[in-house]
């Protein structure tokens, strides 16, 4: 424990959204002067305790106190004038305005009726050079890069006097020199006794900066240490709530592995996109289910969507059943075999007001049409073919796919790809937010799939997903690819080892544990 | 969370209520036309037919174009300057020494060179959109000012009068006693409500504005589709135009199809076809064009001045947008 009587304490927070719990009974601590890491796997309940916080979300139980003194903020409006300044990934500014005017927006000086710009530009000024910034703050934000505006944006908390400023992810769009002066800003809040919670998903970031970590799980925080006493192995397993040691077996839909595999279908390697992916490499037989595993914002999305031609990469090789390509566009990939179930099916899968048929046939289309009319007979052999196979559960193939539960609308868009007869399917945290037992159903059939000689490349934060079912797992980390286990290896301590690039760590997991 | 209540189907009983929500503009103009028949003086009579047919024409033809842009999100603003530039371009070809000369082929290309080229610089404003990722309604802007500059430079801002019997069929003849733009009109609905409806562009039309992200992971070609969709807006444009000057004998770029956009998107909108896209109903724009005009006609055939008919009209398409509201939120 700090020496000092905490700046806020977070006890026993409980949210409930229509039933379901999003906290039930988190802690958080944060001493004066005290950078406090938040970490947690996506959906553990971070940002819901932070909106509890700053009054966005009111909660359902618990006690806040911030300075010694209850608290329940309305809004977080008012959290910012009680002395809690958020800054947020997407920087809520305005940026066709001026860099001070951002600074002073809503309480602006005034002088004789007018505005006092004079003061305001000359405070502006002087609160971001104390951050080493250095700006005309007459010029328009939007002619600053992220990192500029991300330090307007803290020193706009700064100068609503706050004691406590929370960072929710602001490395995410920084390069690496940006994130050390991002940093510097941090020590320096801290030397003038400003606490601050970082959340951010690059765990190296938080042994330079950070004093204390607190990891949440499933809604719950699970445990808080001080960064000296915690390396970067236990705090993945605290995150992903495995021990060390056990993993439950049979936890998913998956059977045993085959083990037999065909020809080459996918080879990726040397990719590179944008500032996420440096150095990617995978490769998918048939009939196999590989595994893409690694922590959020390791870049496994961005390499899907690159080999489906989503966001083409900058640099690196693609193979597709041996033959080098760079698709361009989905549909170029769609067209050399290749399949992609996204990670948000709301955003990137589901047209919406499309009934359950045209949503599975939305891929094949041009394919069921002559002279440019749907041969809407051929349409419908297909649609019930698949709505059978996969027991998708609609009331009729005319009902409209919002109106479906997450499972059957997983089951639809895994149709939409099946019926397309690919080669290689990507998919991207398949059974995310579908109940227990369509998720075992949906394992099964990617199992059933592979067995049938389809090629599965599986991004999955479940870390039972991937040691069950795939055949062989790739682990990315900071976008590198940093192990290649085949499937007797991929246990649950060698897979987060990688994950921490604690290669001793894979080395005598992988070897004392062959099951 | 994700998942919204399933609605039950299956063996509800029938929904009277969620009937003429739907249908809110049919009802609304089938309860007028009864009004009308008991009330308004002459009003049963094919010339009254005529006259409300003809005068709602161009606007049908161009909202067919409206609603299938506004069904992939976008919108279209410069359909009346295309109109005017269609409309300038017409007499140019069939008064100018080759087109008298030679007046078959002139009248012929008096017809195609016009509506090629609304199509054209429809097909313009989908690139710039697609392209540079613009706001439909700042890309399409451009050719709303654009558009009528380029009519008025092509006539010097002129008026063209004219008197081509054969040109001017488009706009004056009858086939059967029926006005010939009607048919275009009626031509041109049953074609795009097919077109939606049974093939594979209608329906990647309908997916794209559905949802833009998931219609390109899903193949389809997202550019292609809107750049085709403002390629036939600028078409249909290019018809009504034409129409426009032949019924008027006479072409004045700073006139032909002013408001036009705003009267198309009206007809849209009364028609139930959302402003968000992935829903479109061709056949509604054709009931709410109807609709709008039958007021217009009703209201002055009774003695209202037009300034009032306007208020009304407007009153309309509040009404439609409530009740598009409402069906989305029970």
């Amino acid at each position: 424990m700090p020496p000092t009587a905490p700046l806020l304490v977070m006890r026993d927070i409980d949210k409930r959204f229509l039933g379901t719990h999003a906290l039930s009974a988190a802690s958080l601590e944060v001493a004066p002067g005290e950078i406090m890491a938040l970490v947690g796997q996506n959906g553990a309940g971070k940002s819901t305790l932070i909106k509890v916080l700053t009054g966005a979300y009111s909660r359902d139980g618990g006690s806040i106190l911030f300075a010694s003194r209850p608290i329940d903020f309305a809004s977080p409006q008012e959290a910012q004038r009680g002395g809690i300044s958020t800054i947020y990934q997407e920087i809520n500014l305005v940026p066709f305005r001026s860099v001070a005017e951002n600074i002073f927006l809503g309480r602006e000086y005034r002088r004789y009726g007018l505005l006092d710009w004079g003061r305001m530009n000359a405070e502006a000024a002087e609160v971001l050079r104390r951050f080493a910034v250095d700006i005309d703050v007459r010029r328009p934000l939007m002619d600053f890069s992220t990192a500029i505006q991300q330090m307007v944006a803290i020193a706009r908390a700064v100068s609503f006097k706050a004691q406590l400023v929370i960072m929710d992810e602001p490395t995410s769009s920084l390069d690496e020199r940006e994130v050390a002066v991002l940093f510097d800003v941090m020590r320096q809040l801290r030397a003038e006794g400003v606490a601050v919670i970082f959340i951010t998903h690059r765990l190296d970031e938080l042994y330079q900066v950070c004093d204390r970590v607190t990891v949440m799980r499933d809604g719950r925080t699970v445990t808080t240490s001080r960064m000296a006493d915690v390396d970067k192995l236990h705090l993945i397993s605290a995150m992903l709530g495995r021990d060390l040691e056990t993993v439950r077996t049979h936890a998913t839909g998956f059977s045993a592995t085959s083990g037999k595999a065909g020809d080459e279908v996918l080879s990726a390697e040397g990719l590179q996109i944008g500032r996420k992916v440096r150095s990617a490499r995978v490769e998918v037989r048939a009939g196999q289910i590989v595994g893409l595993a690694g922590l959020l914002g390791s870049g496994r999305t961005e390499v899907a969507r690159a080999i489906f031609g989503a966001d083409p990469p900058d640099a690196g090789t693609i193979r597709v059943m041996g033959r080098e390509v760079s698709p361009r566009e989905p549909s170029d990939a769609i067209a050399l075999g290749v399949g992609y179930c996204s990670e948000d099916r709301k955003a990137d899968g589901i047209i919406p007001d499309m009934s359950v048929r045209e949503n599975i046939t939305l891929g094949i289309l041009p394919r069921l049409t002559s002279m440019g009319v749907v041969d809407e007979a051929k349409q419908r052999a297909i649609v019930d073919r698949f709505m059978a196979r996969l027991a998708i559960k609609a009331a009729s193939v005319e009902q409209k796919i919002r109106e479906l539960s997450g499972g059957n609308q997983q089951k639809v868009l895994l149709a939409r790809w099946l019926c397309t007869d690919p080669k290689l399917l990507i998919l991207d945290e398949p059974t995310r937010g579908i109940d227990v037992g369509a998720k075992a159903e949906i394992q099964s059939l990617i199992r059933e799939l592979a067995d049938q000689g389809l090629g599965v490349l599986m991004i999955s934060s479940e870390l039972e997903e991937i040691v069950e079912g795939a055949d062989r797992v790739f682990v990315l980390s900071d976008g590198r690819t940093v192990a290649d286990l085949p499937h007797s290896a991929a246990n649950a301590s060698a897979i987060m080892a990688a994950m921490a690039h604690d290669d001793a760590a894979i080395a005598a997991a992988s070897a004392g544990d062959h099951d | 969370m994700t998942d919204a209540p399933t609605i039950a189907r299956k063996g509800a009983p029938f929904d009277v209520a969620g009937f003429f929500r739907r249908y809110a503009a049919l009802t609304a103009l089938l309860a007028l036309l009864a009004f009308d028949f008991a009330f308004t003086p002459h009003f049963a009579s094919l010339q009254t037919l005529n006259v409300n047919l003809t005068q709602v024409a161009t606007i049908v033809i161009v909202s067919v174009g409206m609603t299938l842009v506004i069904a992939t999100g976008g919108i279209d603003l410069s359909v009346g300057s295309l109109m005017a530039i269609a409309g300038a371009l017409a007499p140019l070809i069939f008064l100018s020494p080759f087109g008298k000369a030679h007046p078959g082929l002139g009248d012929a290309l008096a017809f195609v060179v016009p509506v090629a080229a609304a199509g054209l610089l429809g097909t313009f404003n989908g690139w710039f959109i697609t392209r540079f990722r613009v706001q439909p309604i700042v890309g399409t802007l451009v050719m709303f000012i654009a558009g009528r500059g380029i009519g008025q430079v092509l006539t010097n801002g002129n008026l063209q009068v004219f008197k081509n019997p054969t040109f001017q069929f488009i706009g004056l003849g009858r086939v059967f006693g029926v006005p010939f733009q009607v048919i275009i009109m009626l031509a041109l609905v049953a074609a795009a409500a097919w077109m939606l409806k049974r093939t594979l562009f209608g329906r990647e039309i309908l997916a794209v504005g559905g949802n833009e992200r998931a219609a390109r992971l899903a193949g389809v070609p997202v550019s292609r589709v809107k750049l085709w969709v403002y390629t036939i807006s600028g078409l249909c444009a290019g018809v009504a135009g034409l129409v426009v000057v032949s019924i008027n004998s006479s072409s004045d770029a700073n006139l032909v199809g002013l408001g036009m956009e705003l009267d198309a998107i009206a007809a849209v909108a009364v028609g139930g076809t959302p402003f968000t896209g992935g829903q479109a109903s061709v056949v509604g724009s054709l009931i709410g064009a109807l609709l709008i005009q039958l007021v217009r006609y009703t209201l002055l055939a009774n003695g209202v001045p037009d300034a009032a008919a306007l208020v009304v009209k407007g009153l309309i398409i509040a009404g439609a947008v409530w009740s598009q509201q409402r069906g989305k939120t029970t």
